[in-house]
């Protein structure tokens, strides 16, 4: 999945662990950014707007646009603000997913 | 409830050095950061990098190192991961770490939170694989992780600056394709004699855009109808420029025209704001200390009006020795005694500013963008929606939450506020001023009802005790 991304990881990698993002594993940087993280791994969709259902991928990485919104355990959270620990499993946010306010 | 003389919010440059300058002075100071370790957003990670990473992204960078070695007080509380989502007028801040909710009193606060990117809505830029450029510099800066092939779009030296630290990473982007034209050069070169007191930000850009040649990046200048396309992510960038249409295809796309000040707290608290023609953006009303409308608020740095990370540093300065003043901790003699020194620094430091202003205006299509373009990301509302509601009578942003929910999305407006009060202005005739800014209200953060309960249960035990 790698070598498909789009953002290189640069020098040695570290520590990997394995995480699932909807449904399949992904290899990442234990303790990294999880949107950095899922970038790197080449995952380029993190959530569905719930009026159209467009796809929408990270755009500020600072924690302001709210378009890097995944699903843990249920609770819609910004994956700019989150560390990729091992097992932990992310789901795409998308219509439903309660991110409306 | 805790109390505590000054509160900080946000741990950038302006912060950092306020709170050391403030416990210098003998207040103790509680500084709230929701990133997880100091720094702000220009010197992200500053203390984490690689010596790697250090390389790509220079010393401009590691002199953050400076600032967040400075933390170590005894009179400096750092919370980092401390998410704010109230703010009140009287100095009361309500944050969550990890889920806990807390909400301290301060005899001062200020507020330092800092620049967001200008939005920059185009037709296409909500599509995955569009990211600011300030993004892609923080994947550098936290994650080690390089956009590879990406091409770069807009105005600004920061559009150099990762440009360039893209190149020593390994990854030169794959084309540059800049708004700004020949007219804009020579409009602002009659700030030269500001720009030779600022001398070294003209000298960097130079010697960045010479970089880039030597890694054989490609740069277009002027440019216009920039377009990004692609079946559910981003495929194509197309724009045109005098020598005529062009379209490259890519897989990022990097947009930058500017930052703009971070104003969700200082709105939130309702301090006056003005219209800054000069930036083409809302400033908090502030004196040269930092004071706004608020007694015992403050506000410093970029969070203020745009100069830059050093800048920022020095107005932090001068907010903190105001407040220190205003508490008691410092006659106003030592007061101004102390500020003099800074003040000339700061003085060089803006020389530059309106030479960069005006060489690098924002990118005029995306302030008041055409039909069809979207608008406020999170709702999915376009140009034409916001004409429309003005066509019903809507006069002001307020009511076009009303009229078509723009800015009533998860981030409350923080990427289209601008651009609605723009077109507001635009459609109307009316200055800035005259049509204003949303109403932001707390939570500025989302925040769980659990949260809440949580804290009322504090609040209980804190007045049995």
């Amino acid at each position: 999945m790698k070598a498909d991304s789009d953002f290189q990881i640069l020098g040695r990698l570290k520590s990997q662990v394995s995480i699932i993002f909807d449904g399949n594993a992904v290899q990442v940087r234990q303790g990294g950014n999880l949107a950095a993280e899922l970038l790197a791994a080449g995952i380029t969709t993190f959530r569905r707007t719930p009026k159209s259902g467009a796809q929408r991928g990270p755009f500020c990485m600072m924690g302001a646009c709210y378009d890097c919104l995944v699903s843990i355990d249920g609770i819609v959270r910004q994956s700019c603000m989150l560390t990729a620990e091992d097992g932990l499993v992310v789901e795409r946010a998308g219509p439903g997913a309660g991110t409306d306010e | 409830m805790s109390e505590t003389d000054l509160i900080i919010i946000g741990a950038g440059p302006a912060g950092l050095a306020a709170a050391r300058m403030a416990a210098d002075c003998g207040l103790a100071v509680l500084l709230l950061d929701e990133q997880r370790a100091a720094g702000g957003q220009i010197y992200r990670n500053v203390d984490g990098v690689s010596d790697a990473e250090a390389a790509v992204l220079g010393k401009d960078y590691l002199s953050g190192r400076k600032l967040t070695s400075a933390l170590a007080h005894p009179k400096i509380q750092h919370f980092h991961h401390a998410v704010v989502w109230q703010v009140s007028g009287d100095c009361r801040v309500s944050y969550s770490i990890d889920g806990n909710g807390t909400t301290v009193a301060g005899r001062a606060l200020l507020i330092a939170t800092g620049a967001v990117e200008r939005p920059m809505p185009i037709p296409g830029w909500t599509l995955p694989g569009v990211m600011t450029a300030g993004a892609a510099q923080i994947l550098l800066k936290q994650s080690g992780v390089a956009a590879a092939n990406a091409v770069l779009a807009g105005s600004g030296p920061l559009l150099y600056l990762v440009a360039s630290q893209l190149c020593r990473a390994g990854q030169p982007p794959r084309a540059l394709v800049e708004t700004q034209g020949p007219r804009d050069l020579a409009g602002a070169l009659r700030h030269g004699a500001g720009a030779l007191r600022g001398w070294k930000y003209p000298l960097k850009g130079l010697g960045l855009l010479a970089e880039l040649r030597r890694a054989g990046v490609e740069r277009h200048t002027g440019a216009r109808d920039i377009r990004i396309e692609g079946n559910d992510r981003t495929e194509v960038l197309t724009f045109k420029t005098r020598s005529g249409f062009k379209r490259i295809d890519c897989r990022t796309v990097l947009l930058h025209h500017g930052v703009v000040p971070n104003t969700q707290i200082t709105r939130s608290v309702e301090i006056e704001h003005r219209w800054d023609v000069g930036q083409s953006c809302f400033v908090p009303a502030r004196d040269d200390w930092g004071r706004t409308s608020l007694e015992r608020v403050f506000v410093a740095g970029d969070g203020g009006g745009i100069g830059g990370a050093e800048a920022a540093a020095l107005k932090g300065r001068l907010s903190a020795l105001a407040a220190a003043c205003d508490l008691g901790y410092l006659e106003a003699s030592a007061k101004d005694e102390a500020a003099r020194p800074i003040r000339r620094a700061l003085a060089k430091e803006m020389a530059a500013r309106p030479f960069i202003d005006m060489a690098y205006p924002p990118y005029r299509e995306a302030l008041i963008p055409g039909d069809g373009t979207i608008i406020c990301r999170c709702e999915e509302i376009d140009a034409a929606e916001i004409r429309r509601c003005v066509s019903l009578g809507c006069e002001g942003p307020n009511q076009t939450k009303a009229y078509c929910r723009a800015g009533m999305g998860a981030c409350q407006g923080r990427y289209c506020g601008l651009t609605v009060t723009n077109i507001l202005s635009d459609e109307l005739g009316r200055s800035p001023d005259e049509v204003g800014y949303y109403r932001i209200r707390a939570p500025l953060k989302p925040v769980t009802l659990g949260e809440l309960a949580a804290m009322h249960e504090d609040k209980t035990e804190g007045i049995q005790t």
